[in-house]
């Protein structure tokens, strides 16, 4: 998030854009009811689902699934036709505005309504919601992130928010609400395979010599790495030969989970840390038992990009151990001795090797987090970012035509299908799937189908479906609801009894490499 | 925001403008007993604990809801307010079962606390006339409606806070009682965090354990991105349920249903608990030496035949900081590629 979460009770209009926040952050939606109810704050929603934020909405647009760009654009068309935009923001702080002019001057309302299915009537609504207000704050999540446009998508969001001056300002910001506790953190350690951490490229000589020589290694591959999805694929056509995975779940998390699981059998090797016997570590050729959170120390950042500490509460069960000593076993007797292998001895070294951490130290953080960047042991940290200038100077918009999903319904596979979490699980259901509480609350699948599809397909509440798509199929329990805009399916992917990416496909945004799982045709009928 | 000047206790105070008394009081130092007041919801003037005299009115006023005016003359306590705050009490006492000694609650119980503090020891407990529903929409939470005070803190979080609005206070004197809609409630557990009695517990835990008799230990929650602060309650090596503070973290006390009773998991049978290899398809258990030693030669085996960049390395969203530096460090520095990357995507 550019703004800490308690800053939506500061705006005056809330633009929430795929984001089930009631389900998936709902302590960001009490925030959020507080800001409507208590505050005034106008909220706009605009999703396909009609989700539960709608029913506190001020408006809502119901878009076709897939359509965000087009949507994005349409509104700045209005913005820009009653001069609604921040010209002396644009002016003092933007560049490329006038290509983003010339890009959104055919995203007329007639056309935009004509993609998205939203009334035009909705979309000067919608426009002037979000123009005339100041400050408005934009939230969003995976219905923006994951589509092949992903990229797109979160640039128009950026650039609408830039448009009208949001970005760098209290009660602003573009935010997006991560959806697992250390995602963030994950990133800005260089969990990803272009970038050292604090986001220092692998491309740039300069940066590898300061690694090389902390590490006291020759060098690095000055090529950018392989991602999640190409990782896999790498496998199948033989030129990666080993996996080690720590705490992830692919078989269940990934897109099309036959062709994981195909990728999987192909390598020579394969290894996974984790605390539980996944549906990922049962194909492994040998599984380290990891410790949980409540058994060690560390931090984590959350959303806002505060870093706060995890402290260890009870001792990991029977030989179970900390990520770091398993690491740093295999390190040793590779050749490389770890000289840092304490939680708060690694802080001293991440400190060291990334700028925006380098003021966070365990001391600090003892009694409360701190929002990186924080350059310095006596900064407080950077709770709002760009403020008074962008991080690389000007703002910079992206001129982008909008491009349909990669795979629409057709006549064989008429309905959309999206998926998502409930809000009783979590990701692959791998923690909140033992024991008896949540379960107790959301025992099994169950796909959420408009009731005038159903009864189209004779479908009862309750009754089971099977849903196709090109790449397989699944069989669950369906929730008649209006939640599920008409002609879409919605079932969460935390059930491996009914695992939903059996249905997705794996083509991905060609930039940040995201699986489009919130479009996939698929075919819905009775079960038999 | 304009200010307003008051003198509390005989001290001159100065706050903004819509400032309650008893907010004005807590800035000044000065304690006023409260129990149906609760720091994230709005004044519900339930128990009349609060109350307060203002020099030239008649009657006291209860300071949670009475809004600060230039050059109030306030006492927080006087004889008077005093018998009558006990008299308040003794009334909510009279059908509160002192059952303490098997109340979850004993120990952190505010009307325990505040019972104490007035020194009450002379009221015999009269049962309601009319039985209440013990029952409650969903099993993880268990509502003991006896001990129920009818605050409606309760019911506040759940309209306020979560504009849910499941629950209500339905009837009058001795047929009041809370009554939950379960079709609306969604067992987030708002109604738990602010329950000041025994009234509302938790119905997962096997394990018991007095608040004196648990380690609790402050972390952040293992779920979502939010961060929120709660603190583990650990009983023999085990956790068994968490508990919040209204001042500490981004959630300010709040969890939903996941950090609430998403603990089991912690404890649970199915953990790892051996190194595991693969053989002829099936796993048997390993020693630390052998499964660190097999994945170091397989993984220098790969490296010297196929090159660096033939392994690849899957950190987590779910791991610390720390443990992504380390790893990614281990498949820069150690196995020597860029090949790394999270489930961020996904």
């Amino acid at each position: 998030m550019t703004n800490p979460i308690g800053d939506v009770l500061k705006t005056e209009v809330i633009l929430a854009i795929g984001t089930d926040t009631t389900g998936n952050h709902p302590i960001i939606a009490n925030y959020i009811m507080e800001a409507v109810h208590q505050n005034g704050v106008k909220l706009l929603v605009i999703d396909p689902r009609r989700i539960e934020l709608v029913d506190h909405a001020d408006l809502w647009l119901q878009h076709n699934p897939g359509t965000d760009v087009a949507l994005l654009n349409g509104l700045m068309h209005i913005i820009l036709k009653e001069n609604l935009q921040d010209q002396a923001y644009i002016d003092e702080r933007m560049e490329g505005f006038e290509e983003l002019k010339s890009c959104v001057e055919k995203y007329t309302p007639e056309y935009v309504s004509s993609i998205t299915g939203v009334p035009e009537e909705k979309l000067y609504a919608a426009a002037r919601l979000y123009g005339e207000a100041d400050p408005a704050a934009i939230l969003y999540t995976m219905g923006i992130t994951q589509h092949t446009t992903g990229t797109d998508n979160v640039k128009s969001c950026a650039n609408l928010a830039m448009l009208c001056g949001n970005v760098g300002k209290v009660g602003g910001g573009v935010n997006p609400l991560r959806g697992q506790n250390n995602v963030q953190g994950a990133c800005d350690m260089g969990g990803l395979p272009n970038v050292f951490p604090g986001y220092q490229a692998v491309t740039v000589d300069d940066v590898r010599k300061k690694f090389a020589d902390a590490w006291g290694v020759e060098g690095f591959p000055s090529t950018v790495g392989l991602t999640i999805t190409e990782m896999f694929d790498a496998a199948e056509s033989g030129k990666v030969k080993a996996i080690y995975v720590m705490g992830e779940n692919p078989v269940l998390s990934d897109p099309d989970k036959h062709h994981i699981e195909h990728c999987i059998e192909s390598l020579d090797f394969f290894v996974v840390q984790d605390i539980f016997l996944t549906e990922t570590a049962k194909l492994a050729d040998v599984v380290l038992p990891a410790a949980c959170f409540a058994e060690k120390n560390g931090t984590v950042s959350n959303t806002e990009r505060r870093v706060q500490r995890v402290r260890k509460a009870v001792e990991p069960p029977g030989e179970a151990r900390e990520d770091t000593w398993i690491i740093s076993e295999i390190s040793r007797r590779m050749g490389y001795t770890m000289p840092a292998t304490t939680p708060e001895k690694i802080m001293d070294e991440i400190n060291l090797l990334t700028p925006s951490y380098k003021g966070i130290t365990y001391k600090r953080i003892e009694k409360g987090g701190i929002s990186w960047p924080c350059p310095d042991e006596d900064h407080p940290g950077t709770p709002v970012l760009h403020v008074g200038k962008f991080a690389r100077g000007k703002g910079l918009f992206f001129a982008i035509d909008y491009i349909p999903p990669a795979e629409e319904a057709d006549d064989e596979y008429p309905f959309v299908l999206s998926t998502g979490r409930v809000p009783q699980h979590f990701h692959t259901g791998t923690m909140t799937r033992r024991g008896t509480g949540l379960n107790r609350l959301c025992p099994e699948p169950i796909a959420q189908l408009n009731p005038e599809d159903a009864e189209k397909l004779n479908v009862s509440d309750g009754d089971f479906i099977e849903i196709t798509s090109r790449r397989g199929s699944i069989k669950l329990k369906t929730w008649l609801t209006e939640r599920s805009k008409l002609g879409m399916v919605f079932v969460p992917f935390h059930f491996h009894e009914a695992p939903a990416n059996t249905l997705t496909h794996a083509i991905v945004d060609p930039v940040a490499k995201i699986p489009e799982f919130k479009v996939s045709a698929v075919k819905v009928k009775k079960a038999s | 925001m304009s200010m307003v000047r008051l003198t509390i206790d005989g001290s001159e105070v100065e706050v903004p403008e819509g400032t309650t008394i008893l907010q004005a009081a807590e800035k000044a130092g000065i304690r006023i007993p409260t129990l149906c007041y609760h720091k994230r919801l709005p004044p519900i003037e339930s128990c009349n604990m609060c109350i307060v005299e203002i020099e030239g009115e008649e009657e006291p006023v209860n300071s949670c809801a009475a809004p600060v005016s230039e050059g109030l003359v306030v006492t927080t306590n006087s004889k008077a307010l005093h018998e009558q705050r006990t008299a308040n009490l003794k009334k909510i006492l009279k059908h509160h079962p002192l059952d303490c000694p098997v109340c979850d609650k004993a120990g952190e119980c505010e009307l325990q606390d505040i019972v104490y503090e007035f020194g009450i020891e002379d009221v015999p407990y009269e049962p309601r006339k009319v039985k209440r529903d013990d029952s409650y929409s969903t099993t993880l939470i268990r509502y003991w409606a006896d001990r129920c005070i009818l605050c409606g803190r309760c019911v506040a979080a759940c309209s306020d806070l979560k504009q849910i609005g499941a629950l209500e206070i339905q009837g009058e004197d001795e047929h009041a009682r809370i009554v939950v809609d379960p079709d609306k409630c969604k067992s987030c557990g708002e109604c738990l965090m602010v329950c000041p009695t025994g009234a509302l517990t938790e119905n997962l835990s096997k394990y018991k354990g007095r608040p004196w008799l648990v380690k609790r230990v402050w972390t952040t929650c293992s779920y979502c991105g939010c961060g929120c602060q709660f603190q583990l309650n650990v009983l023999d090596n085990r956790v068994i349920g968490i508990t919040t503070d209204v001042d500490t973290g981004v959630n300010r006390g709040s969890v939903c249903d996941k950090g609430r009773f998403g603990y089991e998991y912690i404890g649970d049978e199915s953990r790892l608990k051996k190194p595991l290899i693969k053989e002829n398809g099936a796993f048997r258990e390993a020693s630390w030496e052998e499964a660190l030693d097999t994945v170091a030669e397989k993984f220098k085996a790969i490296r010297d035949e196929h090159g660096p960049d033939a392994i690849a390395g899957l950190t987590s969203a779910k791991c610390t900081n720390e443990e992504n530096f380390l790893f990614q460090k281990f498949i820069r520095a150690v196995i020597g590629t860029n090949n790394v990357d999270h489930c961020a995507r996904l």
